[in-house]
This record gives structure tokens, sequence and C-alpha cells, in this order.
């Protein structure tokens, strides 16, 4: 059944085609069945899954002539995604209930994108993995090129470069990895127990693990991601940073790192400044995109590039949590890209659908005489929220799953784990910042009631709200439910290959 | 010819091979009998309706004659010979030309109704006979049969002096190439006294390069190199793409290339077969493998980087055409059974977008009279069929899957990694310089679904026979991309039992 989350998307972008013209409301009703459905396809597989088993959903042959299988499969960690994906793809939808210009076309992009998305958490050949990764790349584009706003056509080609650049990196290793292990199948399981040679190993993990890191914000390849963010409209902003960014976290943990372990894990023979691997190395650099994401965040006029380079700071710590290699990192990353999904569409949602989409400005300094505070209070509330847990308030998802990181980080790189605290506390500071200027912001002179009135938050949007609140809270609160099926899928035989060198 | 001294010639099994071309060229004379003594005084359109239909019939009765008859026979050491494969390129060529002259029928570029199918389908039964030939002599003259008839279709626009230099800069450095080519067979002959492949393979072998076989190689490769549109012998194809009347720019840059470079293939592994050499980093060995790697190297490069400057979406796909043209010889340096599937996969793919893209240009072109870049802005709203159909061929020129392109490039790429390891930078360049051509491909799709339609924008009529053909080749590059099979199966199959 888990399977229809994929077929039911894309069959809802075609039915999108079959509706009489002009027909916005049915359309946007017919994009949410599409979700919901997608979304209760996800949950009963969630809560059926049996702890720790890696769950077929369909295996048919595909190309018998090079082994490649038409082969769906989930795990802990693919349905913690899958749910994730569910639940901002029907939020998504609430918050572009404004969307009036071309709605079916936005729509058909929007759905082949969530059902691309489910496509790649869902493969287990690797073939149809990067098939449905490269399929995501073409409705991003008109997403943001047709519907966006600030500089749309500049951010869309770039995002879609740069995502084209590293599955063009992703493609070389798995060409690679497929020919050398012999040609026979493209199935994770059987390449992840192939003894590729150190030596391989040592150049195809940093290009598969890069290919993938840049679509995950990777700190110096995370130019598209702020760019791409601002002007993506809303449910794009969200999908983006929601689920996008996480196909390539995603991609480095199931792929990269279990694909090349020992490229991972083995020192080299020289120091290079101070660093001794490639884990060092990538390491080092979600440090720096975590503190240096964070610190540009903080000097930001446009509210919505605030969220944006949060979002590559949040990554970096995903990051982070796969280098750790120890348990509770590891699992750690997998509960952050959970809780960015959903905090990060809260953001953006706040951002983009509820204060520009009324204000038409995302300047700081604007937005600050227009006491938004009391003309959209929920805006505000909201924003609060959603602040808090991004800053990692306990309660929220965002604690838990940063916690765990740093913890793991404290075990494996103690050094690194001390600069983490300082992105984390910057990281406090630019959303009090962001908060403080665009919502409670003194006006010195005495308001003047704007022309035009904003439009109250409609109940699509504090339903939206609502759900995102919602499902952060209830992870943090009980990060078990997540963790139950995390752990399991980490300690699977997958992962054998990153345990035997230095698992904790 | 010593050869042909011991053989007897048995002209009757000679007839039999033949039939398909026979009934090609009897179309053909039919096509323009018909138009010359009966149809003269009617409208174009239903000349060439009636001409269309004659000359398509005759590739239906080829198709035919091919399936049904006998798939293994050897005439003359190799002067004639007939196997699933070339079976299998044939109907491929045969095909295309259907769509090409079925494209023909909504154009008004010619009063000549009759000559242009002609023209056609003498293109086609040369590249018949040259799909069908280990032999030199027989190789050349349909090679000629060919070209000759493909210079003359590019100038049929009388009325475009486009189309007029067009013509003329592909016959001039055609006439060039050709004469690389002879210079280079002739070189074979003097080493091997033969003109048949395989013979010449046999008197190659050795230890060391000839140097007159070096300057073979070299020349021959200059030769097709120049049919295929590689670089540096690109020069002719931005103008003659532009220029030519659609149908014909879309069969020279389908069906002519799917026969050339069979062709390519063929020669290479089969007349130079023991010099090989090696492109394989880090050590290169001398041989006609790394000569076609550097023309590969250069056409991706050259090709994708200058096709982002075009403002013309023929110009743009011309460029692109070559920068295909140097993925595909990747096929022929790694010279193995599976990268000749490969690149018949991805050649006939290939084939078919481009058809494809043609047809939706043509429409463009009666509607808004050139193929200029910003005549597609907006083109989405005024013909969402058209578009969806030509945003479909271009993404799978570009090589996004599920489209054809997409396997297309990934399954080249595996084989040419599995020749050898060593290639691995050729692969690495191919698929940055695939990753450099999607910015451009993008820019189309952008004019198309992005742009708002220009305001002074007039009716857009779209011929239902278009749009017919269009809506058949995008759904055969869709469905040849989600399940690859259907067509690799085949390939694989005649490869088997061609025992190749």
């Amino acid at each position: 059944m888990l399977a229809w989350t994929i077929y039911i998307s894309f069959l809802g972008a075609a039915a999108m085609f079959l509706l009489p013209r002009g027909s916005v409301a049915l359309a946007r009703i017919l994009a949410l069945l599409t979700a919901v459905a997608g979304f209760a396809l996800a949950l009963a597989a969630f809560v059926q899954h049996r702890s720790g088993e890696m769950l077929t959903v369909t295996r048919v042959p595909w190309i018998p002539s090079l082994g490649i299988e038409y082969h769906l499969a989930a795990d802990g960690i693919s349905l913690t995604l899958i749910l994730l994906t569910g639940i901002v793809s029907i939020t998504g939808i609430l918050f572009s209930w404004d969307v009036e210009h071309r709605t079916k076309e936005f729509f058909a992009f929007y759905l082949v994108l969530i059902g691309a998305v489910y496509g790649v958490f869902l493969s287990y050949d690797l073939f149809l993995l990067f098939v449905f990764y490269e399929i995501v790349i073409i409705p991003k584009y008109f997403l943001i090129a047709i519907w966006g706003s600030t500089r749309r056509e500049y951010g869309a080609m770039k995002l879609v470069l740069y995502s084209f650049i590293g599955s063009a990196m992703v493609l070389v290793g798995l060409i690679a990895a497929y020919v050398v292990a012999g040609s026979h199948s493209m199935s994770l399981g059987d390449l992840a127990g192939y003894p590729f040679s150190l030596h391989f190993q040592m150049f195809a993990f940093p290009l598969v693990f890069v290919g993938f890191a840049i679509l995950a914000g990777l700190w110096p390849f995370h130019t598209w991601a702020p760019t791409g963010h601002v002007a993506a409209p809303t449910a794009a902003s969200m999908l983006l940073a929601g689920v996008v960014m996480k196909l390539g976290a995603y991609g480095c943990l199931r792929v990269a790192m279990t694909l090349f372990p020992l490229g991972l894990i083995t020192p080299w023979s020289h120091h290079l400044l101070g660093l001794g691997s490639w884990r060092d190395v990538f390491a080092l650099l979600a440090v720096i995109g975590i503190v240096y994401g964070a610190l540009v965040a903080l000097v930001q006029k446009d509210f919505k590039f605030v969220i944006g380079y949060s979002s590559v700071s949040h990554m970096g710590f995903i990051l982070l949590g796969l280098m750790t290699l120890n348990q509770i990192g590891l699992s750690g990353a997998v509960v952050q890209m959970f809780s960015h999904g959903i905090l990060a569409g809260l953001l953006f949602a706040v951002v983009g659908r509820m204060v520009y989409a009324r204000t038409h400005t995302r300047e700081l300094a604007t937005l600050g005489p227009m006491n938004l505070n009391r003309v959209i209070p929920f805006a505000a509330v909201t924003f609060v929220i959603a602040g808090m847990a991004s800053m990692g308030l306990p309660g929220f998802s965002g604690f838990v799953a940063e916690l765990m990181i740093l913890v793991g980080a404290w075990h494996a790189f103690p050094m690194l784990a001390v600069c983490v605290g300082i992105g984390i506390v910057i990281g406090v500071v630019y959303v009090w910042r962001a908060m403080q200027k665009a919502f409670f912001a003194e006006s010195r002179s005495q308001p003047t009631p704007p022309e035009h009135p904003l439009a109250p938050i409609s109940l699509p949007e504090r339903l939206g709200a609502i759900i995102l609140i919602g499902a952060s809270v209830l992870v943090g609160v009980y990060p078990q439910l997540l963790l139950n099926i995390i752990i399991p899928a980490l300690n699977s035989p997958l992962f054998d290959g990153l345990r035997k060198g230095g698992w904790q | 010819m010593i050869a042909i001294n011991h053989a007897q010639v048995d002209y009757a099994a000679l007839l039999q091979l033949a039939w398909p071309e026979i009934l090609l060229v009897v179309a053909a004379l039919a096509a323009v009998a018909v138009d010359l003594l009966l149809l003269r005084k009617q409208a174009t359109r239903l000349r060439f309706a009636v001409a269309a239909s004659l000359g398509s019939l005759g590739c239906v009765a080829a198709i035919l004659r091919l399936a049904l008859a006998p798939v293994h026979a050897n005439l003359l050491d190799g002067t004639l010979i007939a196997n699933p494969l070339v079976r299998l390129v044939q109907i491929a060529v045969l095909v295309l030309t259907i769509f090409t002259l079925l494209l023909s029928v909504d154009s008004q570029f010619t009063a000549h109704v009759g000559e242009f199918v002609l023209l056609i389908l003498t293109a086609t039964t040369g590249m018949m006979f040259l799909v069908a030939s280990q032999d030199l002599l027989v190789i050349f003259i349909s090679l000629e049969l060919l070209s000759l008839s493909l210079y003359i279709l590019a100038a049929f626009s009388k009325r475009s002096l486009q189309s007029w230099e067009a013509a003329l800069k592909y016959f001039l450095f055609g006439g060039m190439s050709a004469a690389f080519l002879l210079f280079g067979f002739s070189l074979l002959y003097g080493l091997s006294n033969s003109t048949s492949l395989l013979a010449i393979a046999g008197s190659i072998h050795g230890p060391s390069l000839n140097p007159l076989l070096v300057i073979a190689i070299v020349t021959t490769t200059v030769g097709l190199g120049f049919k295929v549109a590689a670089a540096p012998f690109h020069f002719w194809a931005p103008d003659v793409y532009q220029g030519a009347p659609a149908p014909s720019a879309a069969f020279i840059a389908s069906a002519s290339k799917v026969a050339s470079f069979f062709l390519f293939f063929q020669l290479a592994t089969l007349g130079f077969a023991g010099a090989e050499g090696s492109a394989a980093l880090p050590h290169i060995v001398r041989g006609w493998v790394p000569v076609l790697a550097l023309v590969a190297a250069v056409s991706m490069v050259l090709g994708n980087l200058v096709a982002i400057t075009q403002s013309s979406l023929r110009r743009l796909l011309a460029y692109s055409a070559v920068a295909h043209a140097g993925y595909m010889l990747l096929a022929i340096v790694a010279h193995t059974q599976q990268s000749l599937a490969a690149l018949l996969y991805y050649v006939i793919t290939y084939a078919l977008a481009t058809i494809g893209a043609f047809a939706v240009i043509a429409v463009v072109e009666d509607n808004k009279g050139s193929d200029q870049l910003s005549h597609f802005d907006g083109l989405a709203r005024q013909a969402p069929g058209l578009s969806l159909g030509l945003a479909i061929f271009i993404l799978s020129l570009a090589g996004i899957p599920p489209l054809a392109g997409f396997f297309g490039k990934f399954y080249l790429f595996v084989t040419v990694l599995q020749s050898s390891k060593g290639l691995l930078w050729l692969v690495v360049l191919a698929i940055a310089m695939s990753a450099v051509s999607l910015y451009y491909y993008l820019k189309v799709l952008k004019r198309m679904y992005v742009l708002p339609l220009a305001s002074d924008a007039e009716k857009f009529e779209s011929p239902i026979l278009s749009q017919v053909i269009v809506a058949a080749l995008a759904a055969a590059v869709v469905l040849l991309g989600c399940a690859p099979h259907l067509l690799l199966r085949w390939i694989e199959a005649a490869l088997q039992a061609s025992g190749l």
C-alpha cells in the first residue's frame, strides 16, 4: 500500500489537467485530498511498522539485463521521512490556499514534486532512487520560476544547476560502484554488501557524499539554498527546506555512508591542516555551516533570508550528526531531519504566507512599524512558538534532536562541540532579533492606520500552523515515537560497514 | 578485387537480399509518377499527402519484407549482408523515414512534391545499403547516394536564401569530407589489397602501427566525423539545421545519424580491429581509440558550451547534436558488444526526440515566421499539447528521467566504464557536460512555460497531423524511458543472434 503514496500523488497531478477551466477551488480541494490520502497511507504504514524490519513494498524486475529492479522498501528511517513528507505536503497546500495564478498547474507541479520525494524515500534500488531524485528537480524549477518572488528566475536556475551538479556527482559514483561491483545489481543491499577496495572508496565516498550534501546545504555549497528559498513561493519554500533538503541528507546517510563506509572512516596517511580523514573534513564543514549560517542570519535585512540562512545552520546539525558515527548522534540526525522539516516549514509559512502575502514586504525595517503583533496576532504567536522550537527550547522537537547531536558530537569531536554551542547561542540571538524587529518593534511615531487593512489569518493557515506545531510538540514531548523505529533501523545489517569501524 | 574472381556472383540471391531497397525505389518512382502525371494541378497539401502516403507505403512494405525474409545472408565476402542487427537498424531507419514523410505533409516550402519524396526515399535506400555492407566500395557508394540526396534536400526550399546557403555549405564540406574518406579508403586498400573490412583487419594486424594506417585512421575519422557532426567537423550542422526545410532538417538530424553511427561503429570495430590502441588513463596507447576519444571530448565540450549562446532553437539543437555526437562516440571508443547495444538505444531514442522537436518547430515557424527562441514565449498558453511534447523531447535530450534520453545516457556510460575503468575521465567529462546542457535546455522550457505570451499574439493553428505525430513520438519517448527493456531486449537479442 505504501507505494501508493507515489502513485496517488502522480495521479492527483494528472487529474489536475482534467478539471474544467478556471476551477480554482476544485483544484485546491483535489490537491488537499491527494496529500491527505498520501499522509494517511504513510501514517498507516508508520503505525503498522514493526521495529527493525526492512519492509519490502514492491519488487519486480525492471530492466532485467542490467539487474535493475523496481524495488521499493521502507525501514524506520525512510518511514520517518515519509511521514514528514506527508505532514509538510498537507500544510504546504493549506498555506497555498491563496494561489490564484495558474492554480491547476501550480498544484500539478507541487504533487509531482511530492510524489517524486516519496519515491526517493521508498526506493531501495539505487537506479530507481536516482530516477526519482532527478524527477524532483524539474517541478522545483517551475514552482519557483513561475510563482516565485524576488529574482525568481535567477534563484530557480541557480537551484536547479546546483541540484543537477550534485546529482551528476552522485551519478558518476553510482555508475562506478555498479561497474566495479560487477554490474549485476543496483540494489542498495547488494552494493552495500560488496567489499569495494579502500582506494576506490576513498574517492567514491567524498564524490557521492558531496553530491548529496549539496542538496542538504553543506557549507560551502549552500548558496543555492537562501536564494532559492527566498525566491520560492511559500509552499515551495516549505517543501524545499522541509523535505527536499532532507533528500540530500537522506542520500548521504542511506547511499554514500552505507556504500563506502571505509572512505568515511579510514584515516588518511597524512594529516592535512589537522584533518585526518573525510569524516573530520565533513564534520568541520558541518560546524562551519552551523556557525556561519547563524552569523549570516543575524545580519539579514530580509525576513525570509533570516529563515533561509537558519536552514543552512540547522542542516549543519544533521550533517554533523551523521559524522559523529555513534548511535545517539546518528539517530539525533534523523530526528533533526524530521524536526527541521516541520519547523522550517512553519517558519517559512509565517514569513511567506502570513506576513509577506499580506504586507508585500519582507524588509524587517518596514515590517517593524506596522505593529504586526497587534494587527495579525496569530502570526506573531506562531512565530514566537516556531522561533522557540527552532532555538531548541525543551518541549519541542528541535531540543531533542540538537541535544542528541550535541551529545554525539561531544563523544566524537569535543572541540567542535564547543563551536556548536556557540552556534546554538547565536541561533537564539538571530531568532530573537527577527522576532523583535518584525513583530514587536515599537514605532516611534503614532502608527498610521494602513490604507488597506490586512486580511485576517484564514482558517487553512490556522489549521496548517496547528498541525505543524502539534507535530513538533508531539515529537518534543515523546521522542520515543520516532526513536523506537529509527534506532533499530540504524542497527540493521545495512549499516554493518559503518558499525565495524568505530560505532560506539 | 581478388575476392570476386573466385566467387560466383549469385544474382538471384542478390535480388532476394535487395528486396526492401527495390520496394523503396519502386515506391519513390511511383510517388514521382503519380505526382507529376496525375496531380500537377492539385493543391500542394493533397499532393504531399498522396506522395507521402505512397512513400510511407513503400517503407512499410520494406519493413514487412525485412521482418519476413530470412535473416542471415552474406553475399560476396560481406558486400551485402543480412543479419538481425542490420535488420534492426534498417527497420529503425525506415520508421524514422516514415515520420519524416508524415511531417512533410503540412509543409508549404516547395511545389516539387514528387521530387522531394523521391529524394527522401533514395537517401533511405542509401542508408539501407550503407548499414548492410562490410565492403569499402559499397559503403562509399551508398554514402554518396545518401549524401547527394541530403544536399538537395537541404536546398529544397528554393525561395529561402538560408536554405541555399545551408545546402552550399553542406555540399562543400561534404565534398571535402568525402575526399578525405576516399583517401583513407584508398590507403586501406593499398595496405590490405582488399576492400572487405574483415580482410583489412586481418592485414593491418601487427605489433606497431604502419604510418600509412595512421593517416588512414585519421582521414576516415574526418570523413565520418563530418557525417555524424562531431567537432571539429561540425561547421555545416548549425547552418543546415537552421536553413534546411524542417522535414529535411529532421531527416538529416535523425535517420541519417542512426545509419552513420552504426556505420562508424562497424567500420571502426571490424575494419580497424587490431589497431585499437587505448584511451584509458594513465596509459594511452596509439590507435584509433584515442583519436575518437579526443574527437568525442572536443564535441562534448564545444557543443554544450556554444549551445548556451544560441538564440535560435534550430541552431541550439544543432550544437546540442554536436554534444550528443560526442556522447555517442564514447560507445565507439568503448567498442564492446554492450556499448553497441547502448549506442543503438541512444541513437534511436535520440532520433525520435529530435524528429519530434522539429515537428514542433515546423508548426511554430508556420505560425510565427521563424524559430527564434523569443517566438516560444508563452507557447504553453497557445498550444499546450505541442508545448508538452516539446518539453518532453527537450527533457529527454537533457537526460532527465523517466524519459528515454536518461536511460540512454545511463546505459551508455555504464558500458563505457565496463569496457575499461581507465575511461572514467571521459564518463566524468560527459556527465559534467550534461549538467551544463541542462542550462540551455531549461531556457527553452522557461520561455514556453514561465514567460507570458506576447500581448499582440495572433491566433495559433496547429495541424491535426502534426499533433498526432508529436503525441506519438512523445509517447514513444516516455514509454521507452519508463520501460527501456522494450527496445533493449530487441537490440540484445539481435546482437546475440548476429554473433557479434
